[in-house]
């Protein structure tokens, strides 16, 4: 039996060309960045030449790419460095954030901070408005992801950046989920901070960047070296770095057909399993073309993640099943207060560079197949 | 007969020695095994520490070694129903539960089995010290041929439905050869302790844990006579036939539990290890389960345990109405428990268990034993 991945949202598979581009590095380039000689030179070059690609394919300049370790600690660096001086004040956030975002701002609120959580319709995402009406004068941090991770619901970034135009409250997104699949051009979009991350698009793993707009000020949270114009010292990632500005580089040739394919995969996914009579509802609306999650009626999150993988098929849930210990997703929570059960049957499936219009509908049969075999 | 590769089994994995060793065993013989933690109880403590989450650890890192899949499941909402409250309620009762026997009858052998069954599991698998053997068409359970560790007397309760779906690898392995193994092959469960006592309350104090969730009365302390011999903590705190914790000092032999009265919140207390009070020849047991399914209709000769790693006891057995039978003990017995668990055995075979209820002495209940 074939194994099928759908769960790319999770992780993506390596391009291959990402890994020929990173071998020379890994191979020529050891050098150390910040050498005065030529071999710290050519690495040097290497990371110069990514941060010119990697600024322009998101509209920002060079100056405003900090490379980090991945999206969590791009996330850490700009909830963390612009609050840091002022040490108190308000924050506003959503209730649907990635842990990288909810579990920093929760560190910021025990600091002293004042956080107001901003809940979700039932259609996954946050509204502008209630954004808006949850600022105060003394609001220093705006932090709303662009695309949810878990349902894959747009969330409205523009309208919010538009309205905090005239507030001096710095705006953080998270930006992980969106890139490779949503158009992100920082010179149309009114954010102070954003985050990234290299392994959602195909990149290795281990490195993402911050875009921070040039004029904010951010505390570093690692100290040493000067690297990174002093805001992220280490010595920097220089192969993950190539190999992050080869995948920027194909993403941005594919992006548009990518997107086109994927919303193909999702229709297809969604309509094998009408065909085959499987009960489900889509959580969300508004969703970005790779993420959908679906809610089995009758099922039960645990046991049918089981059964999937089982028969090959990867998918994931946002809630945390550790240790056998059922932790349902915040996010769905959040979406669907009084509907505990749909917490409990809910599986994100997410397409990506592994799938084709074949193993889609296969996956979705396999689906369909156990759906029948558990709903006995 | 399927091909063992296009045989799933399920084994239900503890973090353990023995369970990392029956799933090392099964993948040697080509099963397709699926390696699943069943996580039964939450002591999570205040710095967000929980065994589960570390013997899970084990889990994944022995089913690494094995490269096998590996998952968890969670039953804490059967466990608390159907185990948990059972154990609470006995001994609210006076009596001293069992609740391993229940475990296995309510939990592993039914709903992680459903579970395991509805992975398309052709079998489970658990780390028993038992075996099964076909015979004319039924499944016999056989004790472990490690006979001090053999588990048979927990696994009372299994009947044809779980005992036609079960492999127990460990039981013809004597325990010590199954360390050999583990450490044979690398395992990281290799040297861990095995685990002791009641799971859900692990290396704590009994008498802590049980005043957590009951409220202990206090009361008197008396022999059968009537005589006040101090205060007890809490008649759930004793067990008939017990030594220790009584505080009763003086001349003579020491003093032992030799009963209790529940409803005036009495601990009855005698002197010497052969007190006459202690001793019964007769029980009545309710909840028999028969492990072949089938009930006999006349009495019959056979052996019994009445506690775990008891020698067996030649006992006459009359199956009565209601799933109950009596036992006549062809020697008496001491300190035959209500609430523990009286298992049947033909030899090798396990004929199948039920819960002492009443203990009787010349054909009379003893209405001390509560």
């Amino acid at each position: 039996m074939e194994a099928i991945y759908l769960d790319h949202a999770a992780t993506t598979p390596v391009h291959d060309e990402v890994i020929e581009a990173m071998v020379p590095v890994y191979r020529e380039v050891y050098g150390n960045p910040s050498s005065i000689h030529q071999y710290g030179r050519k690495a040097r070059q290497v990371l110069d030449e990514a941060r010119r690609k990697v600024a322009a394919s998101i509209g920002a300049g060079e100056k405003e790419i900090i490379f980090t370790s991945g999206g969590t600690e791009a996330d850490n660096l700009a909830i963390f460095g612009v609050t840091e001086e002022l040490g108190e004040g308000h924050v506003v956030t959503t209730s649907i954030e990635h842990h990288a975002v909810l579990h920093a701002v929760a560190a910021l609120e025990k600091q002293g901070f004042d956080v107001t959580y901003v809940a979700p319709e039932p259609d996954g995402a946050v509204t502008a408005e209630a954004v808006k009406e949850a600022l105060r004068e003394d609001t220093v941090l705006v932090s709303v992801m662009m695309v949810n991770n878990e349902t894959g619901v747009r969330q409205p970034v523009e309208e919010i950046g538009e309205a905090l135009k005239n507030h001096p409250a710095y705006f953080h997104s998270d930006a992980v989920q969106a890139l490779g699949i949503e158009n992100i051009d920082v010179r149309e979009t009114a954010v102070d901070l954003l985050a990234f991350s290299g392994h959602k698009i195909n990149g290795p793993k281990g490195i993402g960047f911050l875009f921070a707009r040039e004029g904010v000020p951010l505390t570093p949270m690692t100290y040493g070296g000067e690297q990174e114009r002093k805001r992220r010292a280490g010595t920097e990632n220089v192969q993950a770095v190539k190999g992050l500005e080869k995948a920027m580089e194909m993403m941005e040739e594919n992006r548009e057909e990518h997107v086109a394919q994927y919303e193909n995969y999702k229709k297809s996914f969604l309509s094998v399993l009408e065909e085959e009579e499987v009960s489900f509802e889509v959580n969300g609306q508004n969703t970005t073309a790779a993420i959908v999650n679906i809610s089995f009626h009758n099922m039960d999150v645990e046991t049918m993640l089981t059964n999937f993988d089982l028969e090959k098929v990867a998918a994931s849930s946002g809630s945390a099943c550790t240790a056998g210990s059922f932790e349902p997703s915040h996010v769905l929570s959040a979406m669907f207060p009084d509907d505990p059960e749909r917490m409990r049957n809910s599986i994100r499936f997410s397409f990506g560079a592994a799938n084709n219009e074949t193993n889609v509908k296969e996956a979705a049969r396999r689906v369909a197949s156990i759906y029948r075999r558990l709903n006995k | 007969m399927k091909e063992p590769k296009d045989t799933r089994v399920v084994v239900g994995m503890s973090g353990g020695v023995d369970s990392s060793v029956a799933a090392l065993l099964l993948k040697e013989q080509g099963y397709d095994v699926v390696g699943i933690f069943m996580k039964n109880w939450d002591d999570t403590d205040e710095n967000g520490v929980c065994t589960a989450t570390e013997d899970y650890e084990d889990v994944i890192r022995v089913c690494n070694q094995l490269d096998i899949p590996y998952y968890a499941v969670n039953f804490e909402k059967q466990y608390w129903d159907k185990v948990f409250t059972y154990f609470l309620d006995e001994y609210k009762a006076g009596r001293t539960p069992n609740p391993d026997v229940m475990c296995n009858k309510e939990i592993k052998f039914k709903a992680f089995l459903d579970h395991a069954l509805s992975l398309g599991a052709d079998y489970l698998a658990t780390g028993h010290y038992a075996r099964v053997r076909e015979r004319d068409g039924r499944v016999e359970m056989l004790r472990g041929v490690d006979e001090n560790k053999d588990q048979t007397y927990f696994l009372n309760q299994l009947d044809q439905e779980a005992l036609t779906k079960v492999m127990f690898p460990l039981g013809d392995i004597p325990k010590p050869e199954v360390r050999e193994i583990a450490l044979e092959n690398g395992l990281a469960t290799a040297k861990k302790k095995d685990s002791t006592g009641i799971c859900f309350i692990g290396e704590r104090n009994f008498k802590e844990f049980l005043s957590e969730y009951l409220p202990a009365q206090p009361g008197k302390m008396e022999t059968l006579e009537g005589e006040t011999k101090g205060e007890h903590d809490g008649l759930m705190y004793y067990t008939l036939g017990q030594r220790q914790g009584l505080g009763i000092g003086g001349a003579g032999d020491p003093w032992f539990v030799v009963g209790k009265n529940v409803s005036e919140n009495i601990l009855y207390v005698g002197q010497g290890f052969d007190h006459e009070a202690l001793y019964s020849d007769s029980l009545i047991a309710v909840d028999m389960n028969w492990t072949d399914n089938r009930v006999p209709e006349d009495s019959f000769e056979c052996t019994a345990k009445f506690r775990y790693r008891q020698k067996d006891s030649k006992v006459t057995v009359h199956p009565l109405t209601d799933n109950r039978i009596k036992v006549v003990f062809h020697e008496r017995e001491r300190a035959i428990t209500p609430g523990q668990a009286v298992v049947l055995y033909d030899n090798e075979v396990c004929l199948g268990g039920a819960t002492i209820d009443e203990v009787e002495k010349n054909e009379e209940p003893m209405q001390h034993v509560g």
